[in-house]
Protein backbone atom coordinates (compact mmCIF):
# COMPACT_ATOMS: atom_id res chain seq x y z
CA UNK A 1 0.00 0.00 0.00
CA UNK A 2 1.24 3.48 -0.86
CA UNK A 3 1.46 6.17 1.78
CA UNK A 4 -1.11 8.92 1.52
CA UNK A 5 0.20 12.39 0.84
CA UNK A 6 -3.26 13.80 1.18
CA UNK A 7 -6.45 12.34 2.58
CA UNK A 8 -9.55 14.50 2.44
CA UNK A 9 -12.83 13.58 4.13
CA UNK A 10 -16.19 15.29 3.98
CA UNK A 11 -14.74 18.59 2.76
CA UNK A 12 -17.19 21.48 2.69
CA UNK A 13 -16.33 25.00 1.60
CA UNK A 14 -18.32 28.17 1.23
CA UNK A 15 -17.96 31.70 -0.02
CA UNK A 16 -20.34 33.71 2.11
CA UNK A 17 -23.72 32.03 1.89
CA UNK A 18 -22.87 29.91 -1.14
CA UNK A 19 -21.77 26.37 -0.43
CA UNK A 20 -19.35 25.40 -3.17
CA UNK A 21 -18.06 22.07 -1.90
CA UNK A 22 -20.57 19.64 -0.44
CA UNK A 23 -18.67 16.87 1.22
CA UNK A 24 -15.74 15.78 -0.93
CA UNK A 25 -13.73 12.65 -0.17
CA UNK A 26 -10.55 12.04 -2.07
CA UNK A 27 -6.99 10.85 -1.68
CA UNK A 28 -3.68 11.68 -3.26
CA UNK A 29 -1.12 8.87 -2.80
CA UNK A 30 2.51 9.83 -2.35
CA UNK A 31 4.32 10.13 -5.66
CA UNK A 32 1.16 10.03 -7.75
CA UNK A 33 -0.38 12.47 -10.17
CA UNK A 34 -4.07 12.88 -9.43
CA UNK A 35 -6.32 14.87 -11.72
CA UNK A 36 -9.63 16.55 -10.99
CA UNK A 37 -12.01 17.03 -13.87
CA UNK A 38 -15.22 18.95 -13.90
CA UNK A 39 -17.19 21.67 -15.60
CA UNK A 40 -16.75 25.35 -14.85
CA UNK A 41 -18.10 26.16 -11.42
CA UNK A 42 -18.02 22.54 -10.23
CA UNK A 43 -15.69 23.47 -7.37
CA UNK A 44 -12.27 22.40 -8.66
CA UNK A 45 -10.51 25.67 -7.94
CA UNK A 46 -12.22 25.92 -4.56
CA UNK A 47 -10.97 22.44 -3.70
CA UNK A 48 -7.37 23.52 -4.24
CA UNK A 49 -7.94 26.77 -2.34
CA UNK A 50 -9.54 24.87 0.52
CA UNK A 51 -6.44 22.68 0.82
CA UNK A 52 -4.35 25.83 1.45
CA UNK A 53 -6.91 27.30 3.87
CA UNK A 54 -7.72 30.14 1.48
CA UNK A 55 -11.46 29.84 2.13
CA UNK A 56 -13.81 28.81 4.92
CA UNK A 57 -13.96 25.03 5.18
CA UNK A 58 -15.13 22.17 7.33
CA UNK A 59 -14.16 18.53 7.20
CA UNK A 60 -10.73 16.97 7.59
CA UNK A 61 -7.68 17.44 5.43
CA UNK A 62 -4.88 15.12 6.41
CA UNK A 63 -1.41 15.57 5.01
CA UNK A 64 0.83 12.62 5.80
CA UNK A 65 -1.40 11.75 8.73
CA UNK A 66 -1.63 15.25 10.28
CA UNK A 67 -4.81 17.31 10.15
CA UNK A 68 -3.98 20.56 8.38
CA UNK A 69 -7.52 21.84 7.91
CA UNK A 70 -7.05 24.47 10.64
CA UNK A 71 -3.42 25.35 9.80
CA UNK A 72 -2.48 28.77 8.52
CA UNK A 73 -1.64 29.04 4.84
CA UNK A 74 1.99 29.86 5.64
CA UNK A 75 2.30 26.71 7.78
CA UNK A 76 0.76 24.60 5.03
CA UNK A 77 3.34 26.01 2.61
CA UNK A 78 6.05 25.19 5.13
CA UNK A 79 4.81 21.61 5.21
CA UNK A 80 5.55 21.43 1.50
CA UNK A 81 2.37 22.35 -0.34
CA UNK A 82 2.94 24.61 -3.35
CA UNK A 83 -0.02 26.07 -5.19
CA UNK A 84 0.07 27.37 -8.74
CA UNK A 85 -3.21 29.27 -8.88
CA UNK A 86 -5.44 29.69 -11.87
CA UNK A 87 -4.30 32.54 -14.11
CA UNK A 88 -0.69 31.75 -13.13
CA UNK A 89 -0.53 34.03 -10.08
CA UNK A 90 2.86 35.50 -10.84
CA UNK A 91 3.86 38.88 -9.44
CA UNK A 92 3.74 41.08 -12.56
CA UNK A 93 5.58 44.07 -11.02
CA UNK A 94 8.43 41.90 -9.73
CA UNK A 95 11.37 40.67 -11.77
CA UNK A 96 11.61 37.00 -12.72
CA UNK A 97 14.39 36.64 -10.15
CA UNK A 98 12.30 38.21 -7.38
CA UNK A 99 9.36 35.98 -8.30
CA UNK A 100 11.57 32.95 -7.70
CA UNK A 101 12.99 34.38 -4.48
CA UNK A 102 9.55 35.05 -3.02
CA UNK A 103 8.69 31.44 -3.84
CA UNK A 104 11.31 30.47 -1.28
CA UNK A 105 9.88 32.87 1.30
CA UNK A 106 9.23 30.21 3.93
CA UNK A 107 12.67 28.66 3.58
CA UNK A 108 15.48 29.51 5.94
CA UNK A 109 18.29 27.44 4.42
CA UNK A 110 21.16 28.75 2.35
CA UNK A 111 20.47 26.80 -0.82
CA UNK A 112 17.93 29.14 -2.34
CA UNK A 113 20.24 30.50 -5.03
CA UNK A 114 21.38 26.97 -5.89
CA UNK A 115 17.73 26.09 -6.46
CA UNK A 116 17.26 29.17 -8.61
CA UNK A 117 20.12 27.96 -10.81
CA UNK A 118 18.60 24.52 -10.94
CA UNK A 119 15.23 25.75 -12.23
CA UNK A 120 16.97 28.15 -14.60
CA UNK A 121 18.65 25.09 -16.10
CA UNK A 122 15.30 23.41 -16.59
CA UNK A 123 13.57 26.59 -17.77
CA UNK A 124 16.34 28.41 -19.69
CA UNK A 125 13.88 30.97 -21.05
CA UNK A 126 13.45 32.25 -17.51
CA UNK A 127 17.18 32.73 -17.07
CA UNK A 128 17.31 34.83 -20.23
CA UNK A 129 14.62 37.01 -18.71
CA UNK A 130 15.79 36.97 -15.10
CA UNK A 131 15.78 40.77 -14.74
CA UNK A 132 12.62 41.38 -16.75
CA UNK A 133 9.35 42.11 -14.99
CA UNK A 134 7.16 39.02 -14.86
CA UNK A 135 4.29 41.02 -16.34
CA UNK A 136 6.24 41.42 -19.58
CA UNK A 137 6.57 37.66 -20.16
CA UNK A 138 4.41 35.72 -22.59
CA UNK A 139 1.65 33.50 -21.25
CA UNK A 140 3.74 30.34 -21.61
CA UNK A 141 6.74 31.91 -19.94
CA UNK A 142 4.57 33.16 -17.10
CA UNK A 143 3.23 29.66 -16.57
CA UNK A 144 6.78 28.30 -16.45
CA UNK A 145 7.63 31.04 -13.97
CA UNK A 146 4.59 30.20 -11.85
CA UNK A 147 5.64 26.54 -11.77
CA UNK A 148 9.30 27.35 -11.06
CA UNK A 149 8.19 29.74 -8.33
CA UNK A 150 6.08 27.01 -6.74
CA UNK A 151 8.99 24.57 -6.91
CA UNK A 152 11.21 27.08 -5.08
CA UNK A 153 9.57 26.14 -1.76
CA UNK A 154 10.79 22.55 -2.31
CA UNK A 155 7.27 21.17 -2.25
CA UNK A 156 6.26 17.58 -1.78
CA UNK A 157 2.79 18.27 -3.08
CA UNK A 158 2.22 20.52 -6.08
CA UNK A 159 -1.28 21.87 -6.66
CA UNK A 160 -1.80 22.96 -10.27
CA UNK A 161 -4.91 24.90 -11.18
CA UNK A 162 -5.61 24.79 -14.93
CA UNK A 163 -2.02 25.27 -16.04
CA UNK A 164 -3.04 24.92 -19.71
CA UNK A 165 -5.49 27.83 -19.58
CA UNK A 166 -4.89 30.32 -22.38
CA UNK A 167 -1.79 28.61 -23.76
CA UNK A 168 -1.11 27.43 -27.30
CA UNK A 169 -1.37 23.63 -27.84
CA UNK A 170 2.37 23.15 -28.46
CA UNK A 171 3.24 25.01 -25.28
CA UNK A 172 0.70 22.98 -23.32
CA UNK A 173 2.28 19.75 -24.52
CA UNK A 174 5.72 20.97 -23.58
CA UNK A 175 4.46 21.99 -20.14
CA UNK A 176 2.81 18.63 -19.48
CA UNK A 177 5.95 16.82 -20.56
CA UNK A 178 7.83 18.78 -17.94
CA UNK A 179 5.24 17.92 -15.30
CA UNK A 180 5.51 14.23 -16.15
CA UNK A 181 9.28 14.46 -16.07
CA UNK A 182 9.24 16.21 -12.69
CA UNK A 183 6.97 13.55 -11.29
CA UNK A 184 9.11 10.73 -12.66
CA UNK A 185 12.48 12.14 -11.69
CA UNK A 186 11.75 13.65 -8.30
CA UNK A 187 8.68 11.72 -7.24
CA UNK A 188 6.85 15.00 -6.73
CA UNK A 189 3.19 14.40 -5.92
CA UNK A 190 0.76 16.44 -7.97
CA UNK A 191 -2.89 17.32 -7.74
CA UNK A 192 -3.96 18.74 -11.06
CA UNK A 193 -7.14 20.56 -11.95
CA UNK A 194 -7.61 20.61 -15.69
CA UNK A 195 -10.13 21.23 -18.44
CA UNK A 196 -7.84 19.58 -20.94
CA UNK A 197 -8.92 16.11 -19.85
CA UNK A 198 -7.06 14.17 -22.53
CA UNK A 199 -3.63 15.43 -21.64
CA UNK A 200 -4.34 15.35 -17.94
CA UNK A 201 -5.57 11.76 -17.92
CA UNK A 202 -2.57 10.69 -20.01
CA UNK A 203 -0.26 11.95 -17.33
CA UNK A 204 -2.30 11.07 -14.24
CA UNK A 205 -2.44 7.91 -12.19
CA UNK A 206 -5.89 8.51 -10.82
CA UNK A 207 -8.76 10.86 -11.49
CA UNK A 208 -11.83 12.37 -9.86
CA UNK A 209 -14.77 13.99 -11.59
CA UNK A 210 -16.47 16.77 -9.62
CA UNK A 211 -20.00 17.86 -10.29
CA UNK A 212 -21.72 20.61 -8.27
CA UNK A 213 -19.31 20.30 -5.40
CA UNK A 214 -19.49 16.54 -5.09
CA UNK A 215 -17.42 13.65 -6.41
CA UNK A 216 -19.45 12.16 -9.22
CA UNK A 217 -16.97 9.57 -10.39
CA UNK A 218 -13.48 8.38 -9.67
CA UNK A 219 -11.07 5.71 -10.73
CA UNK A 220 -7.67 4.99 -12.25
CA UNK A 221 -6.90 7.39 -15.08
CA UNK A 222 -6.92 4.61 -17.67
CA UNK A 223 -10.38 3.52 -16.58
CA UNK A 224 -11.78 7.08 -16.62
CA UNK A 225 -10.45 7.58 -20.10
CA UNK A 226 -12.52 4.66 -21.32
CA UNK A 227 -15.62 5.55 -19.34
CA UNK A 228 -18.37 6.53 -21.80
CA UNK A 229 -19.76 9.26 -19.52
CA UNK A 230 -16.33 10.87 -19.14
CA UNK A 231 -15.68 10.56 -22.83
CA UNK A 232 -18.88 12.31 -23.68
CA UNK A 233 -18.55 15.09 -21.11
CA UNK A 234 -14.85 15.84 -21.14
CA UNK A 235 -13.07 14.11 -23.98
CA UNK A 236 -15.28 15.27 -26.80
CA UNK A 237 -15.83 11.76 -28.06
CA UNK B 1 4.55 92.46 -16.65
CA UNK B 2 7.60 92.52 -14.49
CA UNK B 3 9.94 89.73 -15.54
CA UNK B 4 12.07 89.79 -12.44
CA UNK B 5 14.44 86.98 -13.33
CA UNK B 6 16.90 88.04 -10.66
CA UNK B 7 14.78 86.59 -7.89
CA UNK B 8 13.64 83.55 -9.88
CA UNK B 9 16.40 81.26 -8.51
CA UNK B 10 15.18 82.02 -4.99
CA UNK B 11 11.73 80.81 -5.95
CA UNK B 12 13.17 77.72 -7.63
CA UNK B 13 15.13 76.79 -4.53
CA UNK B 14 12.13 77.37 -2.30
CA UNK B 15 9.95 75.35 -4.63
CA UNK B 16 12.34 72.44 -4.61
CA UNK B 17 12.62 72.67 -0.81
CA UNK B 18 8.86 72.55 -0.29
CA UNK B 19 8.67 69.95 -3.05
CA UNK B 20 11.06 67.67 -1.20
CA UNK B 21 8.73 67.80 1.80
CA UNK B 22 5.69 67.06 -0.36
CA UNK B 23 7.63 64.21 -1.94
CA UNK B 24 8.48 62.73 1.46
CA UNK B 25 4.85 62.84 2.59
CA UNK B 26 3.76 61.54 -0.84
CA UNK B 27 6.09 58.56 -0.28
CA UNK B 28 4.05 57.76 2.82
CA UNK B 29 0.81 57.98 0.83
CA UNK B 30 2.17 55.82 -1.99
CA UNK B 31 3.55 53.12 0.32
CA UNK B 32 0.09 52.57 1.76
CA UNK B 33 -1.62 52.90 -1.61
CA UNK B 34 0.69 50.31 -3.16
CA UNK B 35 -0.14 47.80 -0.49
CA UNK B 36 -3.86 48.40 -0.10
CA UNK B 37 -4.94 50.64 -3.02
CA UNK B 38 -6.43 53.08 -0.58
CA UNK B 39 -5.58 56.66 0.31
CA UNK B 40 -4.69 57.12 3.94
CA UNK B 41 -6.08 60.55 4.77
CA UNK B 42 -4.54 60.32 8.23
CA UNK B 43 -1.02 60.35 6.75
CA UNK B 44 -0.58 64.06 7.45
CA UNK B 45 -1.90 63.88 11.00
CA UNK B 46 0.25 60.86 11.87
CA UNK B 47 3.20 62.89 10.55
CA UNK B 48 2.12 65.91 12.62
CA UNK B 49 2.07 63.66 15.68
CA UNK B 50 5.63 62.61 14.79
CA UNK B 51 6.70 66.24 14.58
CA UNK B 52 5.21 66.82 18.05
CA UNK B 53 7.22 63.87 19.38
CA UNK B 54 10.33 65.61 18.09
CA UNK B 55 9.17 68.79 19.81
CA UNK B 56 8.50 67.05 23.14
CA UNK B 57 11.78 65.14 23.15
CA UNK B 58 14.00 67.91 21.86
CA UNK B 59 12.47 71.14 23.15
CA UNK B 60 10.70 69.97 26.30
CA UNK B 61 13.02 67.15 27.36
CA UNK B 62 16.20 68.63 25.98
CA UNK B 63 17.30 65.56 24.03
CA UNK B 64 19.73 65.91 21.15
CA UNK B 65 17.72 66.95 18.08
CA UNK B 66 18.82 64.11 15.80
CA UNK B 67 18.20 61.53 18.48
CA UNK B 68 14.75 63.06 19.02
CA UNK B 69 13.98 62.75 15.31
CA UNK B 70 15.20 59.13 15.23
CA UNK B 71 13.15 58.18 18.30
CA UNK B 72 10.08 59.99 16.92
CA UNK B 73 10.43 58.03 13.67
CA UNK B 74 10.64 54.76 15.60
CA UNK B 75 7.60 55.62 17.75
CA UNK B 76 5.69 56.61 14.60
CA UNK B 77 6.51 53.23 13.07
CA UNK B 78 4.93 51.49 16.05
CA UNK B 79 1.87 53.75 15.91
CA UNK B 80 1.48 53.19 12.16
CA UNK B 81 1.62 49.42 12.58
CA UNK B 82 -0.80 49.59 15.53
CA UNK B 83 -3.29 51.66 13.52
CA UNK B 84 -3.16 49.11 10.70
CA UNK B 85 -3.63 46.22 13.11
CA UNK B 86 -6.45 47.75 15.14
CA UNK B 87 -8.39 49.85 12.65
CA UNK B 88 -7.65 48.60 9.13
CA UNK B 89 -7.04 44.85 9.23
CA UNK B 90 -10.42 43.87 10.72
CA UNK B 91 -12.12 45.23 7.60
CA UNK B 92 -12.55 43.60 4.22
CA UNK B 93 -9.57 44.83 2.16
CA UNK B 94 -11.62 44.84 -1.04
CA UNK B 95 -14.23 47.19 0.38
CA UNK B 96 -12.46 50.53 0.36
CA UNK B 97 -15.13 52.89 1.64
CA UNK B 98 -15.10 51.81 5.32
CA UNK B 99 -11.32 51.97 5.52
CA UNK B 100 -11.14 55.37 3.81
CA UNK B 101 -13.77 56.63 6.25
CA UNK B 102 -11.71 55.25 9.10
CA UNK B 103 -8.62 57.12 7.92
CA UNK B 104 -10.72 60.28 7.67
CA UNK B 105 -12.00 59.73 11.20
CA UNK B 106 -8.47 59.09 12.39
CA UNK B 107 -7.45 62.37 10.76
CA UNK B 108 -10.05 64.26 12.81
CA UNK B 109 -9.33 62.38 16.04
CA UNK B 110 -5.57 62.86 15.92
CA UNK B 111 -5.99 66.53 15.06
CA UNK B 112 -8.44 67.08 17.92
CA UNK B 113 -6.38 65.14 20.46
CA UNK B 114 -3.21 66.99 19.49
CA UNK B 115 -5.14 70.26 19.75
CA UNK B 116 -6.33 69.29 23.21
CA UNK B 117 -2.86 68.38 24.42
CA UNK B 118 -0.80 71.11 22.80
CA UNK B 119 -3.47 73.68 21.75
CA UNK B 120 -3.29 75.33 18.37
CA UNK B 121 -0.50 77.80 18.94
CA UNK B 122 2.64 77.42 16.92
CA UNK B 123 5.38 76.04 19.14
CA UNK B 124 8.85 76.91 18.02
CA UNK B 125 11.21 74.05 17.28
CA UNK B 126 14.91 73.89 16.70
CA UNK B 127 16.06 73.83 13.12
CA UNK B 128 18.51 71.03 12.41
CA UNK B 129 19.99 72.99 9.52
CA UNK B 130 18.99 76.57 10.24
CA UNK B 131 22.08 78.35 11.38
CA UNK B 132 25.60 77.72 12.30
CA UNK B 133 26.31 79.62 15.50
CA UNK B 134 29.01 82.23 15.80
CA UNK B 135 29.38 82.66 12.11
CA UNK B 136 29.90 86.40 12.08
CA UNK B 137 32.57 87.27 9.56
CA UNK B 138 35.28 89.76 10.42
CA UNK B 139 34.25 93.32 9.83
CA UNK B 140 30.55 92.44 10.10
CA UNK B 141 28.15 93.42 12.75
CA UNK B 142 25.02 91.56 13.77
CA UNK B 143 21.81 93.58 13.86
CA UNK B 144 18.33 92.46 14.78
CA UNK B 145 15.02 94.13 14.21
CA UNK B 146 13.35 95.46 17.35
CA UNK B 147 10.82 92.61 17.51
CA UNK B 148 13.61 90.13 16.99
CA UNK B 149 12.17 88.53 13.91
CA UNK B 150 14.82 89.58 11.44
CA UNK B 151 18.54 89.22 11.85
CA UNK B 152 20.94 91.08 9.61
CA UNK B 153 24.65 91.31 9.18
CA UNK B 154 26.21 94.67 8.47
CA UNK B 155 29.09 93.86 6.20
CA UNK B 156 32.32 95.76 5.65
CA UNK B 157 30.73 97.93 2.95
CA UNK B 158 28.04 98.99 5.37
CA UNK B 159 25.26 97.04 3.58
CA UNK B 160 22.74 95.14 5.65
CA UNK B 161 22.35 91.52 4.56
CA UNK B 162 19.43 89.60 5.93
CA UNK B 163 20.52 86.26 7.35
CA UNK B 164 17.51 84.95 9.24
CA UNK B 165 13.88 85.71 9.40
CA UNK B 166 10.90 84.47 11.29
CA UNK B 167 12.50 81.94 13.57
CA UNK B 168 14.93 84.30 15.23
CA UNK B 169 14.07 85.93 18.50
CA UNK B 170 16.07 88.40 20.54
CA UNK B 171 18.28 85.96 22.37
CA UNK B 172 18.55 83.62 19.42
CA UNK B 173 19.88 86.43 17.31
CA UNK B 174 22.99 86.41 19.41
CA UNK B 175 23.51 82.99 17.97
CA UNK B 176 22.48 83.76 14.48
CA UNK B 177 24.93 83.22 11.78
CA UNK B 178 24.51 82.82 8.14
CA UNK B 179 21.75 80.41 7.11
CA UNK B 180 22.44 80.10 3.42
CA UNK B 181 24.95 79.84 0.63
CA UNK B 182 24.77 82.28 -2.19
CA UNK B 183 24.28 80.44 -5.44
CA UNK B 184 23.78 82.37 -8.69
CA UNK B 185 22.74 85.35 -6.66
CA UNK B 186 20.07 83.44 -4.80
CA UNK B 187 19.94 82.15 -1.28
CA UNK B 188 20.28 78.43 -1.00
CA UNK B 189 19.42 77.91 2.64
CA UNK B 190 21.15 75.22 4.67
CA UNK B 191 17.66 74.10 5.58
CA UNK B 192 16.85 73.56 1.91
CA UNK B 193 19.95 71.46 1.37
CA UNK B 194 19.19 69.60 4.58
CA UNK B 195 15.68 68.81 3.38
CA UNK B 196 17.06 67.47 0.11
CA UNK B 197 19.59 65.35 1.94
CA UNK B 198 16.85 64.08 4.23
CA UNK B 199 14.72 63.06 1.26
CA UNK B 200 17.69 61.50 -0.53
CA UNK B 201 18.65 59.45 2.53
CA UNK B 202 15.03 58.38 2.95
CA UNK B 203 14.95 57.22 -0.67
CA UNK B 204 18.19 55.29 -0.33
CA UNK B 205 16.97 53.66 2.87
CA UNK B 206 13.68 52.79 1.18
CA UNK B 207 15.44 51.34 -1.86
CA UNK B 208 17.54 49.12 0.40
CA UNK B 209 14.61 48.05 2.59
CA UNK B 210 12.33 47.23 -0.34
CA UNK B 211 14.98 45.92 -2.70
CA UNK B 212 17.36 43.98 -0.49
CA UNK B 213 15.46 42.67 2.52
CA UNK B 214 13.09 39.76 2.79
CA UNK B 215 10.42 41.95 4.41
CA UNK B 216 10.76 44.39 1.51
CA UNK B 217 10.42 41.59 -1.03
CA UNK B 218 7.31 40.38 0.79
CA UNK B 219 5.92 43.93 0.76
CA UNK B 220 6.43 44.23 -2.99
CA UNK B 221 4.90 40.79 -3.50
CA UNK B 222 1.79 41.66 -1.47
CA UNK B 223 1.48 44.94 -3.42
CA UNK B 224 1.74 43.08 -6.70
CA UNK B 225 -0.53 40.11 -6.01
CA UNK B 226 -1.85 39.63 -2.48
CA UNK B 227 -3.44 36.23 -3.16
CA UNK B 228 -0.26 34.73 -4.60
CA UNK B 229 1.73 36.26 -1.77
CA UNK B 230 -0.44 34.33 0.70
CA UNK B 231 0.03 31.18 -1.35
CA UNK B 232 3.82 31.35 -1.03
CA UNK B 233 3.44 31.70 2.72
CA UNK B 234 3.68 35.46 3.22
CA UNK B 235 1.72 36.75 6.21
CA UNK B 236 -0.08 39.50 4.32
CA UNK B 237 -1.49 41.20 7.42
CA UNK B 238 1.89 41.57 9.07
CA UNK B 239 3.37 42.76 5.78
CA UNK B 240 0.74 45.49 5.46
CA UNK B 241 1.48 46.54 9.03
CA UNK B 242 5.11 46.81 8.00
CA UNK B 243 4.05 49.08 5.11
CA UNK B 244 2.08 51.31 7.47
CA UNK B 245 5.06 51.50 9.80
CA UNK B 246 7.37 52.51 6.95
CA UNK B 247 4.87 55.10 5.75
CA UNK B 248 4.60 56.63 9.21
CA UNK B 249 8.39 56.85 9.43
CA UNK B 250 8.55 58.83 6.17
CA UNK B 251 5.64 61.04 7.18
CA UNK B 252 7.36 61.91 10.45
CA UNK B 253 10.62 62.62 8.65
CA UNK B 254 8.83 64.99 6.25
CA UNK B 255 7.04 66.76 9.11
CA UNK B 256 10.22 67.05 11.16
CA UNK B 257 12.06 68.54 8.19
CA UNK B 258 9.34 71.06 7.40
CA UNK B 259 8.37 72.19 10.89
CA UNK B 260 11.23 74.73 11.36
CA UNK B 261 10.29 76.36 8.04
CA UNK B 262 6.71 76.69 9.27
CA UNK B 263 7.98 78.50 12.34
CA UNK B 264 7.27 75.49 14.55
CA UNK B 265 4.78 72.72 15.16
CA UNK B 266 1.03 73.02 15.55
CA UNK B 267 -1.79 70.52 15.08
CA UNK B 268 -2.83 72.01 11.74
CA UNK B 269 0.66 72.13 10.25
CA UNK B 270 0.12 69.23 7.83
CA UNK B 271 -3.30 70.15 6.47
CA UNK B 272 -2.15 71.98 3.34
CA UNK B 273 0.98 69.86 3.02
CA UNK B 274 -1.22 66.76 2.77
CA UNK B 275 -3.13 68.36 -0.11
CA UNK B 276 0.11 69.14 -1.95
CA UNK B 277 1.40 65.64 -1.22
CA UNK B 278 -1.83 64.17 -2.61
CA UNK B 279 -1.34 66.26 -5.75
CA UNK B 280 2.27 65.03 -5.91
CA UNK B 281 1.25 61.39 -5.52
CA UNK B 282 -1.51 61.73 -8.12
CA UNK B 283 0.88 63.40 -10.54
CA UNK B 284 3.64 60.82 -10.05
CA UNK B 285 1.26 57.88 -10.13
CA UNK B 286 -0.25 56.64 -6.89
CA UNK B 287 1.72 53.40 -6.96
CA UNK B 288 5.09 54.79 -7.99
CA UNK B 289 7.58 55.67 -5.25
CA UNK B 290 9.94 57.47 -7.63
CA UNK B 291 6.92 59.21 -9.14
CA UNK B 292 5.92 60.48 -5.70
CA UNK B 293 9.26 62.20 -5.26
CA UNK B 294 9.33 63.70 -8.74
CA UNK B 295 5.66 64.65 -8.35
CA UNK B 296 6.52 66.39 -5.07
CA UNK B 297 9.33 68.40 -6.63
CA UNK B 298 7.13 69.36 -9.60
CA UNK B 299 4.26 70.45 -7.35
CA UNK B 300 6.70 72.50 -5.25
CA UNK B 301 8.04 74.15 -8.40
CA UNK B 302 4.59 74.86 -9.80
CA UNK B 303 3.50 76.38 -6.52
CA UNK B 304 6.61 78.51 -6.14
CA UNK B 305 7.56 79.42 -9.71
CA UNK B 306 4.23 79.39 -11.53
CA UNK B 307 2.01 80.75 -8.78
CA UNK B 308 4.30 82.82 -6.54
CA UNK B 309 6.86 84.06 -9.04
CA UNK B 310 4.91 84.26 -12.28
CA UNK B 311 1.54 85.07 -10.75
CA UNK B 312 2.49 87.38 -7.93
CA UNK B 313 5.79 88.87 -9.10
CA UNK B 314 5.55 88.89 -12.89
CA UNK B 315 1.84 89.52 -13.28
CA UNK B 316 1.75 91.55 -10.10
CA UNK B 317 -1.45 89.86 -8.94
CA UNK B 318 -1.23 89.31 -5.22
CA UNK B 319 -4.37 87.20 -5.17
CA UNK B 320 -2.42 84.44 -6.92
CA UNK B 321 -0.90 83.58 -3.55
CA UNK B 322 -4.30 82.45 -2.27
CA UNK B 323 -4.73 80.21 -5.31
CA UNK B 324 -1.88 77.89 -4.37
CA UNK B 325 -4.12 75.27 -2.80
CA UNK B 326 -6.67 75.55 -5.59
CA UNK B 327 -3.81 74.93 -8.00
CA UNK B 328 -3.07 71.64 -6.22
CA UNK B 329 -6.68 70.51 -6.59
CA UNK B 330 -6.70 71.60 -10.21
CA UNK B 331 -3.58 69.54 -10.81
CA UNK B 332 -5.16 66.46 -9.20
CA UNK B 333 -8.24 66.98 -11.35
CA UNK B 334 -6.26 67.33 -14.59
CA UNK B 335 -4.12 64.28 -13.87
CA UNK B 336 -7.09 62.10 -12.96
CA UNK B 337 -8.92 63.26 -16.03
CA UNK B 338 -6.22 62.81 -18.66
CA UNK B 339 -3.76 60.37 -17.18
CA UNK B 340 -5.35 58.50 -14.26
CA UNK B 341 -2.24 56.40 -13.70
CA UNK B 342 -0.09 59.51 -13.30
CA UNK B 343 3.28 60.05 -14.94
CA UNK B 344 4.98 56.92 -13.65
CA UNK B 345 2.16 54.79 -12.29
CA UNK B 346 1.20 51.36 -13.50
CA UNK B 347 -1.56 51.35 -16.04
CA UNK B 348 -3.45 48.29 -15.00
CA UNK B 349 -3.88 45.90 -17.86
CA UNK B 350 -5.98 42.93 -16.92
CA UNK B 351 -5.41 39.81 -18.93
CA UNK B 352 -8.49 37.71 -18.91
Amino acid sequence: MTDMMLKVENLHARYGAVEVLRGLDFEVPDGNVVVMLGANGAGKTTTLRALCNMCTTSGTIEMEGDDISRSKTADIVRRGVAHVPQGRGTFPELSVMDNLKIGAYTRKDKEVSADVDRWFEIFPRLEERRDQLAGSLSGGEQQMLAVARALMCRPRLLLLDEPSLGLAPLIIEDLFERFAQLNKETGLTMLLVEQNANLALDMADYGYVIESGEIALHGPAEQLKNDPAVQEAYLGA
Amino acid sequence: MNWNFEILPDFIFNGLRDGAVYGTVALALVLIFKATTLINFATGELAMLGAFFVYVLNVEQGWWLWLSIAVAMAVSAVIGAAVERALVRPFDPDDHLPVVLITLGLFLIINAVAGDIWNYQVRRVNDPFGHFPSWVPNGSELKTSSDGTIACLKNADGDLVEVARGTADADMCEMVGRTFFEVIGARLHYRTIGTWIGLALALIALAIILGKTKAGLAFRAVSSNAESARLVGVNTGRTLGFGWALASVFGTLGAALVSPALGGVNPNMMLTILIYALAAAALGGLDSLGGAVIGGLVVGLIKSVLVSWFGVVVLGQAYFSILQLAMAFLLILIVLLFRPAGLFGTRRIERV
